[in-house]
């Protein structure tokens, strides 16, 4: 008896009954489906978060001074001045782990053009913002050391301020007011949209930190914060430790002292995000085969009837010489086929379900060739497992029994 | 119509020291020159209902020649539908030996005893046993599956077997479609095509009309005598038992008689 004629056998059986294979498959078809569309909502999700992660800046990290502390009181974040320049330096000159590193320093100021006016943040940092921050030049050229030794009056705009500063206009080579300022427009930066936390990362004006020191704070030497970007992501807490060792050294801060600055891992905050994602796509994955489960009971269910309605045809395969083995195997290759086929169909309803999620819902989905391996993969073990009872149950019936049966 | 009492197998074989049977201490092997198809020895069958023992079967030893035709009767619980089972390796003894065209059948596995039955064996019920839904073709080739035949051979045998039953045009038809005598034809069919030395039938007639129950017979005694084909049949109708020229009378699970005509 070969596998051709068992398949024959088995796709006629299901045949007989299409109603109540179908329904059978529902189980199968909405487990499957509901796994994968869960999957890929949740893998959506996950690419979204690193794609948020990625805009931000690969491997970001950042340097704030701490809080002061007189007498009993208890200053907020930042009311310490003893960041500097060179503790940026000393950063990416002593710390391995780290790639690049940029003083910060920001001030709110209105920017001026012919007509136009606009109260945007004035960010200043080094020449390497667009690669720490990984926000690359839309038009123009951003500033170089020179601009940085000179504390040159250049701006490179964010896109809002570019659209709303020069409507229609090309702003590169215009000269703008900023605090009453000129500043010559020398670039223009790519649209970054929305920061996770829904500012908008365009309504900025970026110029060497050197010149909002000198030329909008009055010269002042401390800095605000320092940006880093440590060489691999894995790197990052590493990054984190040798970034505390080189500041606590530099501000000679004494064992029983606390720091004077934080170091902020923005890939922890990343982590932690994609973790809850995780928990949750995981968590979804479970409520889908949970469903699962419960279809293949259901075909378990349907297969142990299915014997015991056919056993007097049992008896006759039986008395013309089929082998327990041939019966067992026409059984379990019925159940399987009822999993396999629903369990593509399945597949059709989550990839049409997951594209109705984005579609509808908005939400970002991610259809990966994995999860639809996984689903039709877990359905026709599904088959087998709860299909091997029922098929061994009818394998094991005794031919006389069989035959007499009504 | 006379009847003599048969005793065994040997006094209607013409004497000829040919093949010899294995077991060696058997008075009567000198005589023998034909291997029966069916040799049980003493053989006992017990079924345990709960805490009582039935004795289907207390002991019953039988030879039967190919080319025989044995007609089995007794009332019921006689112990004949056991035998038969028996026969057709359907269950297995609980004591005594069982020879089946030369193989012990008695210690078979499941498995084996499928393969016996597929190759040795075809059976006819009362109630034809076709499988339902399945075309006359498929029933009559499903035995040729299982022997895992080439589909040229199958389609070969099944065109002949069912010219032989006579019912050629039907080959499409399913079960259903058929009246009793139809259906008893194919499931005749389905018996001849893996070429089995046996055959055995429940009440072959039992859910036929006289007519048709006639002509099934007539045909059974047509395949005996025209293709040798040794066939035990279990009856409890005397004119159907008739067509037999053996007849074996059994009572309380024992051979009361036996009979050749």
């Amino acid at each position: 008896m070969n596998f051709r004629m068992i398949l024959k056998i088995s796709i006629k059986a299901l045949n007989r009954n299409k109603v109540r294979s179908v329904l059978t498959m529902l189980g199968i078809i909405i487990g499957v489906g509901s796994l994968i569309s869960m999957v890929s909502l949740g893998q959506g999700a996950q690419m979204q978060i690193q794609e948020a992660i990625a805009a931000r800046g690969a491997n970001l990290l950042y340097v704030r001074p701490g809080s002061r502390r007189t007498r009993g009181y208890h200053g907020g974040a930042g009311t310490i001045n003893t960041l500097v320049p060179a503790d940026a330096e000393a950063i990416l000159a002593e710390c391995p782990s780290v790639a690049m590193a940029s003083p910060s320093v920001g001030v709110s100021a209105q920017v001026i053009f012919g007509n136009q006016n606009w109260s945007t943040r004035i960010e200043g940092f080094n020449q390497e913002f667009p690669e720490i921050r990984n926000w690359k030049v839309a038009q123009g050229t951003f500033f170089d050391e020179t601009h940085l030794k000179t504390a040159a009056r250049v701006a490179v705009l964010g896109q809002t301020v570019s659209d709303l500063l020069f409507p229609g206009m090309d702003p590169v080579g215009q000269t703008m007011r900023i605090r009453n300022l000129p500043f010559q427009v020398i670039g223009v930066l790519e649209k970054k949209g929305q920061s996770s936390w829904g500012r908008d990362n365009d309504d900025t004006v970026v110029v060497p930190y050197t010149t909002v020191q000198k030329k909008m704070l009055g010269g002042i030497l401390n800095i605000q914060s320092i940006i880093i970007s440590a060489i691999s992501a894995r790197a990052t807490y590493t990054a984190e430790l040798q970034i505390t060792e080189t500041l606590r050294q530099r501000h000679k801060l004494r064992v029983s002292q606390e720091n004077d600055f934080q170091v902020r891992n923005l890939s922890e905050y990343a982590e932690a995000a994609a973790e809850t994602n995780q928990t949750m796509t995981v968590l979804l994955a479970c409520i889908a085969a949970v469903s699962l489960l419960v279809g293949g009971i259901g075909i378990m269910n349907i297969m142990l009837v299915a014997v015991t309605e056919r056993t007097r045809e049992i008896g006759i395969r039986m008395a013309i010489g089929a082998r327990p083995e041939h019966i067992r195997v026409q059984f379990l290759v019925e159940s399987i086929l009822l999993c396999l086929f629903g369990g593509m169909l399945g597949v059709t309803l989550g990839v049409v379900g997951s594209f109705a999620i984005s579609g509808l819902l908005g939400w970002p989905t991610l259809l990966s060739s994995s999860s639809i391996v996984l689903g039709v993969g877990f359905s026709a073990m599904i088959g087998i497992f709860f299909g091997y009872y029922p098929a061994h149950k009818a394998s094991m019936l005794d031919p006389i029994d069989a035959l007499r049966y009504e | 119509m006379t009847l003599g009492v048969y005793k065994t197998s040997v006094e209607i074989v013409t004497p000829e020291s040919t093949t010899v049977g294995e077991s060696g201490n058997r008075e009567k092997e000198k005589s023998r020159s034909v291997r029966p198809v069916i040799s049980l020895q003493n053989v006992k069958k017990d079924y345990s209902l709960g805490v009582e023992t039935v004795h289907a079967l207390r002991g019953i030893t039988l030879d039967v020649l190919p080319g025989q035709f044995v007609a089995v009767m007794g009332a019921s619980g006689s112990g004949k539908s056991t035998l038969l089972n028996l026969i057709g390796c359907l269950d297995r003894p609980s004591e005594g030996t069982y020879l089946l065209d030369g193989i012990d059948a008695s210690h078979l596995s499941a498995a084996e005893r499928a393969d016996i039955r597929n190759q040795k064996i075809g059976f006819i019920f009362q109630s034809f046993n076709l499988l339902p839904r399945t075309s006359v073709w498929e029933n009559v080739e499903a035995p040729m599956l299982y022997a895992g035949l080439p589909k040229d051979v199958r389609a070969e045998r099944v065109r002949h077997a069912l010219k032989t039953v006579g019912i050629s045009e039907k080959a499409k038809a399913l079960p259903n479609q058929l009246s009793g005598g139809q259906q008893q034809r194919v499931a005749v069919a389905r018996a001849l095509v893996n070429r089995p030395p046996l055959m055995l039938a429940d009440e072959p007639t039992g859910n036929l009309d006289s007519v048709t129950a006639e002509e099934i017979m007539k045909f059974l005694q047509d395949l005996n005598v025209r293709r040798h084909i040794t066939l035990v049949m279990v009856t409890h109708e005397a004119d159907i038992a008739a067509y037999a020229r053996r007849v074996i009378q059994m009572k309380d699970g024992l051979i009361q008689s036996d009979y050749m005509k």
